[in-house]
């Protein structure tokens, strides 16, 4: 093996590395914040809507969740701009990514629903509790309480996968990378480079959102143990 | 220009078949490395458990478009110049899946409760046949359900060997896209033949899963 | 007599617990050694350390020949020699009973198949059960599966028998089955250890009572010692109603 590394032709760069780890995780955090709205409101369309809700709901858990990330971005950019409507790269990569991770969500807080004791709800309802009330406070907050560890993988998995959205030019820190690459012909140390950067925000991303648990979560936090 | 046709549809189920052949490969591949790093992720050894959960942490870390164009272009590094595209996207994605399924099957192995491992080892039998003896006809049980699921993972993410030059579904796709331009019908198509492979995967996942939940109450 | 089982001053910590502080006590050829005493104790550790399942910190053990506290011990040749049954039965749930017996003389013997399916059956009849030799383990009761946990280390043919309070998880009427078998198997002249709450038991089968408390030996004596503690504390313990 004779290959000579060499980093130091990339240092040059870290400003743009720095623009792209940061674009990744604006990225994250937006298709994080909707599509766990989404997912939510799915899961419980599908455990407590009427029949045509559930069907549609299941139909589009199904079918997300059975096909590749990389077509649905597909569809989404150059379909829409089929229809006549011009989105950017970075817009269809949202839409992509958010109707993506809903999927999880609704399948994840699905469960987690499923979980609260019947029990729960009569003790709510003898309080005179409203629907909305008890819909809140007795459901969908332990619900999430509980599911919380598997939507924090998610949302790590959904942070590392929106480097897909680099195959229709989003500018994310992948597609950082590939002009780098292609830029300096340093093309291994470039991908070194980026994937210790994913590393780290996936691990900036795991804590972010344990302390965003800690904060939310009070039970958790007083007595150190899960739901 | 033409529009979608039969010659098209024939060109994607083609391009089907290398979906499933990169998958098995994957699968394979990924299995034996998962399996051995799953079983140094449990060894008393601390060096060991160590490196593995490294591995795992790596692996699990980055995504895997990352891995594949390192591999791509560590290829070349290590002085193979025209490495024929399946083995480049078939080592990609062997790490990655092995990555996956080592913590996936280390759970499952760690979940026969340490009684069964000591009665095992309390009858002198060697560390190999308390393994396969002993522990796995109980793992497996557990380990198939989440394994059939993980195998819908790898088959859509055969979907990025793309980036290293390996014709597959997606990529297909994306070739009878540029000559004819009909981006919805064409992905539309590729989605629902992706759709006929994973989806009774899923189905048959949570059917196993069903089953051994009914088995255990 | 030479001893099969002999502990010198046998120490083992749990971190800052220290569960065994000093224990000594023999077993000759044939004898049978009850061990008694609170929960907590430390039975169960000085039967796991007999066996090697945990290392001690200070002290010697020697069974069988084996020097149990030595760092280069072949442990599988110790387990040839030594069976434990363990509480909870521990029986392979995928296998039936006949296959949870022949499954060490096969691996480890390397004994025929039809052979070991002899042996299996032969174990089987000694401990009652022939005509459960196709059952899976969820199939038996409680009494059944101890028997047949009892048999499978009769299948390696010990030299020695450890027994973890085989009894506390079953009903009165399921523990008869599984003492008589013990009885038994004492009468036949194995080397015996057995951790138990059953004082009567203690009483009519045990050549030598080791009363635990706090990690000693405090007491140690025929059977007829129950009858006469020296102890304040094993008077307490043998009055507590056990
Ligand atoms: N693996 C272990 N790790 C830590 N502490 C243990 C372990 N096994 C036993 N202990 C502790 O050692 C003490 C004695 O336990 P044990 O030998 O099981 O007592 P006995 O069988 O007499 O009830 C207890 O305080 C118990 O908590
Ligand atoms: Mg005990």
């Amino acid at each position: 093996m004779t290959y000579q590394f060499d980093f130091s032709a990339l240092w040059a760069f870290w400003p743009e590395f720095l623009q792209g780890a940061w674009l990744t995780l604006q990225l994250s955090a937006v298709s994080t914040v909707l599509g766990f709205v989404l997912g939510t409101l799915c899961a419980i369309g599908r455990s407590d809507g009427p029949p045509w809700v559930k069907f549609l709901v299941a139909s589009y858990v199904e079918v997300i969740r059975n096909t590749p990330l990389l077509v649905q971005v597909f569809i989404v950019y150059f379909g829409i701009a089929t229809l006549g409507i011009k989105v950017s790269a970075n817009a269809a990569a949202v839409i992509a990514l958010v109707v993506n991770v809903g999927a999880y969500t609704c399948e994840i807080v699905r469960a987690g629903l499923e979980s609260v004791h019947k029990s729960q709800l009569e003790a709510a309802d003898c309080l005179g509790l409203s629907k909305p009330q008890i819909y809140w406070h007795v459901i969908i907050r332990p619900a999430i309480e509980r599911v919380y560890p598997a939507l924090t993988s998610q949302y790590v998995l959904l942070m590392l996968a929106s480097s897909i959205t680099s195959q229709i030019s989003a500018e994310e820190l992948t597609a950082v990378a590939n002009r780098i690459q292609s830029d300096t012909f340093r093309s291994f140390e470039t991908y070194i480079v980026v994937g210790i950067i994913y590393l780290a925000l996936s691990f900036v991303v795991r804590i972010a959102l344990w302390l965003f648990g800690l904060v939310v979560f009070v039970r958790k936090r007083k007595l150190g143990t899960a739901l | 220009m033409p529009s979608f046709s039969l010659v098209h549809l024939e060109f994607l189920g083609w391009a089907a078949m290398w979906t499933l052949g990169l998958s098995a490969i994957a699968f394979i591949g990924g299995g034996l490395v998962g399996f051995a790093v799953a079983l140094m992720r449990i060894s008393s050894v601390h060096w060991v458990r160590y490196a593995a959960i490294a591995y795992i942490q790596v692996v699990q870390g980055t995504p895997l478009l990352i891995l594949l164009f390192l591999i791509y272009f560590g290829i070349a590094i290590v002085g193979f110049q025209e490495v024929p595209a399946i083995i480049a996207a078939g080592i990609g994605l062997t790490i990655y899946s092995s990555g996956f399924l080592a913590e996936i099957w280390r759970g499952c192995l760690q979940s026969v409760p340490k009684t069964q491992w000591e009665a095992a080892e309390c009858l002198a039998l060697t560390p190999w046949q308390r393994m396969t003896r002993v522990i796995l006809p109980q793992a497996m049980r557990i380990a198939t359900p989440p394994t059939v699921g993980f195998l819908v993972q790898i088959v859509k993410n055969t979907s990025l060997a793309s980036v290293v030059g390996f014709v597959e579904l997606a990529q297909a796709g994306k070739l009878i896209n540029n000559s004819i331009f009909e981006p919805f019908t064409v992905f539309m198509v590729v989605a629902a033949i992706y759709f006929a492979i994973c989806f009774p995967l899923s189905t048959w996942s949570r059917r196993l899963e069903r089953k051994l939940n009914v088995s255990r109450r | 007599m030479s001893a099969v089982v002999k502990l010198s001053n046998v120490h083992k910590s749990f971190g800052t617990n220290k569960v065994l502080d000093g224990v000594s006590f023999e077993v000759g050829r044939g004898e049978v050694a009850a061990v008694i005493g609170q929960s907590g104790s430390g039975k169960s550790t000085a039967l796991r350390c007999i066996n090697a399942l945990e290392t001690i910190d200070g002290g010697t053990i020697d069974v069988c020949g084996h020097a149990v506290h030595d760092a280069k011990l072949d442990r599988r040749s110790l387990r040839r020699d030594v069976g434990i049954v363990f509480q909870s039965y521990n029986l392979f749930p995928h296998l039936t009973a006949e296959q949870n017996i022949m499954l060490a003389p096969s691996c480890v013997k390397k004994v025929s198949k039809s052979e070991a399916r002899d042996l299996a059956h032969d174990v089987l009849r000694r401990v009652g059960l022939a005509e459960k030799a196709g059952h899976f383990p969820e199939q038996l009761s409680g009494g059944q599966q101890q028997r047949v946990a009892i048999a499978r280390s009769l299948a390696m043919q010990p030299k020695l028998m450890l027994f973890d309070e085989v009894t506390s998880a079953l009903d009165p009427q399921l523990t008869g089955e599984v003492l008589k078998v013990m009885e038994d198997l004492a009468r036949g002249g194995m080397t015996m250890i057995l951790v138990t709450h059953e004082m009567a038991f203690a009483r009519k089968v045990a050549s030598q009572v080791v009363y635990m408390h706090k990690g000693k030996v405090w007491e140690t004596g025929p059977g007829s010692m129950l009858d006469s503690p020296k102890t304040a504390e094993l008077a307490d313990f043998v009055g507590s109603g056990l």
